[in-house]
């Protein structure tokens, strides 16, 4: 049993985009989805949603058509690694206008 | 009802962990732990013990799958020695930090290079600043008491807790000792709770990168940064000794044994000269200073350190402010400096008026054989040289060099 007297400080906290900062600044590479392949995309059903469940930084939403938080999107790949239907590319922030990168 | 038995170290330890509750075991073998986990695996497999044993591939594995078991709010042991512990050290800070109550019995040997299976204390001195509670015990009865208690303590404080006892020593010894009653075990140490437990229905973020500063989480709470993480872990090691004194009277209360869980003195009242040791090295002293007062009148002690990290360096200074001379010895060292007991005996002292004349000798290393009569002739030439040069006095004295 804990002991009341102590505070236990951990880094503990609700998770949510945000919590390491604004790490969509740390980006060289976006996600792109191509929504004729991705699935809940082309049936109109909530199916799969892998890169919403496996974004670290909760950058992903959970929506017919997944979205990206650029904002919080660290460009770090693992929602195209793990997308069953290759449906995400990753694409140099250099090839968006005026620089890409919102930050 | 309680359970007399004779048994070597290791199993004293194997059951202390059954005893206790463990729910998940993940280990290595290395010499000398390896008869421990043997126990705990055989007894899983023949399911004596209801716990999961899970087979590692090495020890930094073993610690992390007990991060990750009391992290799903599971009571988790592992056990370990010398090259193995050293292997963990990266986890053993995680563990701390992430305030992880896991209670690890470490079976103190020498570290490699050049490669030895034998007893002293480097292994965990090398690990002294990870942010573990450290204690140590001087036999099978301690290994018992202070590993069924540290997870008391360890739950209590959410610091996780290392229960030192010497290789070979104690852990391939066999000595009489006597096992608590499981009922009462259960009573005295109530299931492990977590709030923090993983939780697919509570989903939080644990132990993510922290920012310099504190920060404000998704859901708009404070929380604390590395530093001031940090900085609670350093308050809340010293306020453990507290804790760990009340844990010790109510275990006294239902058990019987117990008392001085922090520093145990022998023959202190009247000493004019103290030795301070850890581990079996403070029972041999017991013959030593009974030796030296009987033969040759000289009125001398011994104070075992028994929790070295929280160190108790306000009790440790307080018991040896009536003394002339302290004489540290133990079984490791920080090298290029000194004993590193001795080093923070000294440093406790300082800021006390009475001021002893202190004196370092380094023993046992990498199991050198430790002749009481040997210990007996040091201290005794010892405690009739308080005029030492400055230098000369805080310079390590090597005991049973054969060079
Ligand atoms: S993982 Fe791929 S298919 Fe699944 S929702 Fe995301 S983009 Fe679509
Ligand atoms: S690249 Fe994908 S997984 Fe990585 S942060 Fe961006 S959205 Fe999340």
């Amino acid at each position: 049993m804990p002991d009341s007297r102590f505070k236990i400080m951990t880094s503990a906290a609700t998770s949510g985009p945000g919590d390491a900062g604004r790490t969509g600044s740390w980006r060289v590479e976006r996600p792109v989805i191509d929504y004729s392949r991705c699935t809940p995309a082309r049936t109109g059903r909530h199916a799969c949603h892998l890169c919403w469940f496996y974004c670290p930084d909760v950058a992903v939403s959970k929506t017919i058509e997944p979205q990206f938080d650029l904002d919080y999107c660290k460009g770090c790949g693992i929602c195209a690694e793990e997308c069953p239907v290759g449906a995400i590319t990753m694409v140099a922030e250099e090839t968006f206008a005026e620089g890409g990168a919102d930050e | 009802m309680s359970n007399k038995c004779i048994d070597s170290g290791n199993n004293a330890a194997a059951h202390a962990a059954r005893l206790a509750g463990v729910e998940v075991v993940a280990a290595y073998p290395i010499t000398p732990q390896t008869p421990l986990t043997e126990k705990l695996s055989e007894w899983v497999a023949s399911g004596e013990m209801d716990a999961e044993y899970v087979a590692v591939e090495s020890e930094h594995s073993a610690l992390g799958v007990c991060i990750g078991a009391a992290s799903a709010g599971v009571r988790a042991f592992t056990a370990t020695s010398a090259n193995g512990l050293l292997y963990m050290s990266e986890q053993l800070h995680w563990a701390a930090g992430a305030r992880l109550p896991l209670v690890m019995c470490v079976v103190n040997r020498g570290v490699g290079a050049p490669w030895s299976v034998w007893n002293d204390h480097q292994d965990a001195m090398s690990q002294r600043d990870t942010g573990w509670i450290q204690l140590f015990v001087k036999d099978h009865q301690e290994i018992v008491d202070v590993t069924i208690k540290a997870f008391r303590l360890a739950e209590a404080v959410h610091i996780p807790v290392m229960v030192n006892y010497d290789g070979y020593y104690l852990s391939h010894t066999y000595m009489p000792f006597e096992l608590p009653d499981a009922e009462a075990v259960r009573a005295f140490l109530p299931p492990y709770v977590y709030k923090h437990a993983l939780d697919p229905q509570r989903p939080e973020n644990l132990n993510s990168v922290t920012l310099p500063d504190a920060r404000r989480d998704a859901g708009g709470v404070l929380r604390g940064g590395y530093m001031d993480i940090r900085h609670n872990l350093q308050q809340e090691m010293h306020q453990a000794l507290a804790v760990w004194e009340e844990i010790d009277a109510d275990y006294r209360q239902r058990f019987g044994r117990g008392g001085a869980p922090v520093l145990e003195a022998y023959r202190l009242e009247d000493a004019e000269f103290v030795v301070v040791a850890m581990g079996t090295l403070a029972n041999q002293f017991r013959d030593v200073v009974d030796r030296l007062r009987q033969e040759d009148g000289i009125r001398v002690g011994v104070l075992a350190v028994q929790v070295y990290r929280p160190f108790p360096a306000r009790q440790l200074a307080e018991a040896l402010q009536a003394a002339r001379g302290v004489m540290v010895f133990e079984k490791g060292l920080s090298y290029g400096h000194q004993g590193a007991l001795f080093a923070d005996v000294k440093s406790a002292l300082y800021p006390w008026p009475a001021r002893p004349v202190l004196r370092n000798f380094i023993v046992g290393i990498g199991g050198r054989e430790i002749p009481t009569n040997e210990l007996c002739r040091n201290l005794k030439q010892a405690c009739g040289q308080d005029e030492l040069p400055p230098e000369v006095a805080d310079t390590p004295n090597w005991i049973g060099l054969q060079l």
